[in-house]
């Protein structure tokens, strides 16, 4: 199976168990089980090859300018983790199906497990730094849902959150660590990466890159001093720390680390901090472990404890230390798979975790029993189970290792925590299971249903056999892992063995079980000692921390943004007067080679007024009226002036355009006061006024040495122009433009622009639906009011313009494509059609005559633009691509058709329809009870005369 | 003529954010308005001017044409900052009559950090 196809699997299934938590949990739980299982079995067609030695690819270019590749490759250590996050899952998907009870959300809890599925299988798969780091990122993201999944419990969220703090800043030191490393080689694909050892190693960015990647697989594994977020993680469903904490998220960072090993290891900057990290990490775990009383919290300490042990073999830097180490990532996720489920089968049934309320459980539970006493002897490290196997191996590693030209440190230490390991893997069992029974558990202990022991039961199985024959069962695959760890080619000597005569190794495991023994039997005193010791809690560090930083950044961040957006504004004008300013020094200014024009009276006339209305909208805009009639010079100036300077197009749509704007301001200005306050003291103004004078300077500077140079290179309007006609059809340039070549940017136009509406129409709805509208029912005008709202001149003069205007839009409409106009106009002059009637008549009466709703209009002229668009699908043609031809019915003149007139009508609809909607929702904020009247003329004989007929009669 | 434009074009920008950096929200609004009008002007102007060229094909004799591209972006940038300035009107006057206020300076926050008000 495609490697491509291993890594989607997982995200498509995803999908699944979402969507078939209605047909039921099985449904739910078989559709996760079946991708897995689908995926499982890919892998294993793969694993033959691999396991000869080959490396499976799969190779697709995404962005091979930024040097990102979907690339896929599948090597020993791919095959050895895809293998246990797949076969794990497996297990993890079976075990949920029973442990989760009927109020959690199960659909949910697949989709989260296989998307962290997902992202776990292409960071094991990924042969693309960059690629590898995306998914590095999604498994953080997942985890974070998983770990949070009980979102009722405080516990949970936090937990959550601080995994995700720790591990996705760890993300971020990464993500730098890699592209330096990318930056050193020159390619982002890791089989380039992983031959160029000499090139990395000898580099100056070699320590950078190295401590920041470490943090990220030092975060992510959990090591000393990021260890915290383990044992918090804990709040999760024991499901999710099976899986997560056992063979997925925090063997991430050990992949990365094996990953890496061929070009990073081997120096002694990566022996000194990877291996001491380990060490400590190792030490530290095993000694706290012992005293957690929380089944799981003892769990998640000796996770952290036996991930150090990883770290340190692998930091060891040796060929044997590595296979130590692959070796032992494989009988970890076993054993503390089987732990962790068994862990949470105890609690189902007892109801409780604490240690200190159990005990004696052996006759109530013999199956879970006896899966317990399995795993935690092989965590102890008791032969004949693999845990003593990968554990021997340690020990004689250590033994080999010098650290400081110390013989005895490393070893010594090791020793240390290999019985404290001992120690708390024997408390697991004795004071849970064995003793006497107890009368006060929460719930009466029984054995579960097969559904939830016979997965940790199947990994105890494998436990003891691959402890037995190591050779057989795990050979290849570690072998073949370790091969790919260890990266020159030879597939690596790997036959441990059981009995391997005495010798040192065997010496220090004896003393460390021995010593295991007696720590547990002066458990108590030691316990009380552990627990009258000061010790520093990682949880209220990592509090504080984050606390300080939020308070820090709380003050930078008010410090600069004080809530006033004026404020906002003029940083962001100055700013950008600024950079503006740079750009312009240190660019290149070519000499000005245009000649400039000639102004006519006409253009100097314009100018004045548009100066002089500009002028006294600055000095008089306190009083709102009077600058909104002089907008609209200005705006009826700007009009004037694209109509002379050869843009009938944007003149028409201005004009019409400025009409409906100020309606609305008229309409807005009804509500608001009517003139602005002096707040300003004149330092302020004067501050302001310079501000806005030196960059409206700047703009105008600007584009006078843009109009007086020509183009740098030759233009695309050459092509347009050319091709309007021939292409488009049409010789309006402009429309053809808007409707044919950037049709695409058209459609969006539209569909933006009706969005507008929409959200002006929501406001509406959310506005009058507040407290707000009972002062806008009982409102008084703050002015004046006309003794005759619907003036009759004025009533009759619009109806009779309705048609004419209406027929002046359909003009417009029709003349488009090869003279000025076109949808976007004719849209509006129709709007404006629309709106005398609303002013003259009434909001009542208008609304009363109008049978669509506008929301319908704006729907249908995007439907109409799109199915203009896709038809062209039919003839196998691009979206949008127009088509035109024309046709002769006599006795008419011969006359042009096409398509791009239909997809005008969808612009000249959604035009309509959102200028529409959007008065008439503003409209609406005057309606008050009583002002409907059916006849809009205050004077209507008709009414009069009925009523004194029916007064009479 | 280029100076002219240029001027305006720059008048135009100056009072629109001289407009913008007022505090309560019609001036904001009309300050808006002006400085679309500056902006569309400039976008128009990049395509150079050009008197009595429009760009409408000429069957019948060669011709010269001014530059449609402007044109066209300019033209749909119109109709959308219309209804930007719907949307915006629409907020100052829901925020008006929910708060009986038209500054637009969130008040705590400016009166906390001692803004110039």
């Amino acid at each position: 199976m495609s490697l491509f196809l291993i890594a989607a699997l997982p995200f498509l299934g995803a999908l699944f168990p979402a969507l078939l938590i209605r047909a039921g949990r099985n449904a739910a739980a078989a559709s996760a089980g079946f991708t897995t299982l689908l995926a499982f079995i890919g892998l294993l067609l793969n694993a033959p090859a691999v396991l000869r030695g080959e490396t499976v690819q799969a190779r697709l270019d995404w962005l091979p300018g930024l040097g990102l590749n979907a690339n896929f490759f599948l090597d020993g250590l791919g095959l050895l983790f895809a293998g246990l996050i797949l076969g794990i899952g497996l297990l993890i998907i079976l075990y949920a199906r029973f442990y989760l009870s009927r109020e959690d959300p199960m659909g949910q809890f697949y989709t989260y497990l296989l998307l962290f599925q997902g992202a776990m299988v292409g960071i094991v798969l990924s042969d693309n730094i960059l690629l590898l780091l995306v998914f590095w990122e999604l498994t953080s993201l997942s985890s974070f849902l998983l770990i949070g999944y009980w979102k009722h419990l405080p516990e949970g969220r936090q937990g959550a959150r601080m995994a995700l703090a720790v591990t996705g800043s760890g993300g971020l030191a990464m993500i730098g660590g890699m592209l330096i490393l990318g930056h050193i080689v020159g390619s982002y694909d890791l089989t380039v990466i992983l031959q160029n050892k000499e090139l990395i190693q000898s580099s100056p960015l070699y320590m950078p890159a190295l401590i920041l990647i470490l943090i990220g697989a030092f975060t992510k594994s959990a090591q000393f001093p990021f260890h915290f977020w383990l044992p918090h993680a804990m709040a999760a469903p024991t499901p999710v720390s099976a899986y997560l904490h056992s063979a997925t998220m925090v063997k991430a960072g050990l992949f990365l680390m094996a990953r890496m090993w061929p070009v990073l290891a081997g120096t002694e900057a990566w022996f000194y901090i990877v291996a001491t990290t380990g060490l400590i990490t190792m030490v530290l775990g095993a000694v706290i472990a012992l005293f957690k009383d929380d089944l799981k919290a003892l769990l998640a300490f000796s996770t952290v404890s036996h991930l150090g042990l990883i770290t340190m073999l692998l930091g060891f830097g040796t060929k044997p230390a590595a296979i130590a180490a692959v070796f032992h990532i494989v009988n970890h996720a076993t054993f503390k798979a089987a732990l962790f489920m068994s862990a949470g089968i105890v609690d189902h049934s007892a109801h409780t975790r604490d240690i200190k309320r159990l005990g004696g459980l052996r006759h109530l539970m013999p199956i879970t029993f006896t899966i317990v006493v399995i795993a935690s002897l092989s965590m102890a490290g008791i032969p004949p189970l693999n845990g003593f196997l990968s554990k021997e191996m340690m020990l004689e590693e250590t033994i080999n290792t010098l650290w400081r030209d110390n013989h005895y440190l490393v070893p010594a230490l090791a020793v240390f925590a290999a019985m404290f390991s001992a120690a708390y893997s024997f408390r697991y069992i004795v004071h849970v299971f064995l003793g006497p029974q107890r009368r006060d558990y929460p719930t009466q202990p029984h054995d579960p249903g097969v559904g939830l022991w016979l997965a940790p039961a199947f990994l105890a199985t494998l436990v003891i056999a691959i402890g037995l024959t190591p050779g057989i069962i795990s050979g290849p695959v570690v072998s073949s892992a370790a091969a790919a760890v260890i990266g020159d080619g030879q597939v690596p000597y790997f036959k441990p063995k059981l009995w391997h005569g005495v010798n040192t190794a065997l010496m220090m495991s004896i003393i460390a079980i021995t010593g295991g023994i007696s720590l547990l039997w002066g458990y108590p005193a030691l316990s009380r000692a552990w627990n009258a010791a000061p010790r520093p809690e990682a949880k209220d560090i990592f509090d504080t921390l984050i606390g300080t930083v939020t308070r820090l950044s709380q003050r930078v961040t008010d410090a600069l943004h004080n809530g006033s957006i004026t404020r906002y504004s003029a940083i962001m004008v100055f700013f950008t007067t600024g950079i503006s300013y740079y750009a312009y020094q240190s660019g290149v200014v070519s000499q000005a080679t245009r000649t400039v024009q000639e102004a006519g009276p006409l253009p100097i006339i314009g100018w004045i007024s548009l100066v002089l209305a500009t002028t006294f909208i600055v000095v008089y805009h306190r009083n709102r009226l009077l600058s909104l009639v002089l907008i609209g010079v200005v705006g009826l100036v700007v009009s004037l002036s694209f109509n002379y300077l050869s843009a009938p197009d944007l003149a028409l749509t201005q004009i019409s355009v400025e009409v409906v704007t100020i309606i609305l301001m008229l309409l807005a200005l009804n509500f608001l006061p009517k003139d602005t306050p002096v707040e300003s003291p004149v330092s302020t103004r004067l501050r302001d006024g310079a501000i806005a004078t030196v960059a409206g300077a700047g703009v105008g500077g600007l584009i006078y040495a843009l109009m007086t140079r020509d183009f740098m290179a030759s233009s695309i309007s050459e092509f347009h122009l050319a091709n309007s006609y021939k292409g488009g059809g049409g010789t309006n340039v402009v429309n053809v433009i808007l409707v044919d070549f950037r049709g695409y940017d058209t459609f969006g136009e539209i569909i933006v622009l009706g969005i507008a509406a929409v959200v002006i129409y929501a406001l509406t709805e959310a506005i009058l639906g507040s407290k707000v509208r009972a002062y806008l029912l009982n409102r008084k005008p703050d002015l004046p009011q006309d003794g005759d709202p619907h003036p009759l001149m004025m009533v009759v003069a619009t109806r009779v313009m309705m048609p004419l205007a209406l027929m002046v839009a359909a003009y417009i409409f029709f003349r488009g494509h090869n003279l000025p106009g076109g949808g976007f106009i004719a849209g509006l002059i129709a709007a404006i059609a629309m709106l005398m009637q609303y002013m003259a008549s009434g909001f009542g009466w208008a609304a009363e005559r109008q049978r669509f709703y506008y929301h319908g209009i704006i729907g249908s002229g995007v439907l109409i633009a799109a199915a203009t668009g896709m038809g062209s699908w039919l003839a196998g043609r691009p979206f949008l691509t127009s088509s035109f031809g024309y046709l002769h019915w006599p006795p008419l003149e011969k006359f042009e058709w096409a398509t791009a007139a239909l997809f005008d009508l969808g612009v000249f609809l959604a035009v309509v329809g959102a200028v529409m909607l959007t008065l008439e929702s503003l409209a609406r904020f005057a309606w008050q009870p009583g002002m409907q009247s059916e006849h809009p003329m205050d004077i209507n004989p008709a009414r009069d005369d009925a009523a004194k007929e029916k007064e009479e009669a | 003529m280029e100076i002219l434009f240029a001027s305006a074009v720059g008048i135009l920008t100056a009072a629109g954010i001289y407009l913008i950096l007022r505090k309560r929200t019609f001036p904001v609004i009309l300050g808006l308005s002006l400085l679309t009008y500056g902006v569309n002007l400039f976008l128009f102007a990049t395509g150079r001017l050009m008197v009595n060229a429009p760009p409408v094909l000429n069957k019948y004799a060669e011709v010269a044409y001014t530059d449609p591209l402007p044109q066209a972006l300019v033209l749909t940038a119109i109709v959308i900052s219309f209804g930007m300035t719907a949307v915006v009107v629409m907020i100052a006057l829901g925020a008006y009559l929910s708060a009986k206020d038209d500054k637009i300076d969130m008040i705590e926050d400016a009166e906390r950090a001692g803004d110039d008000a």
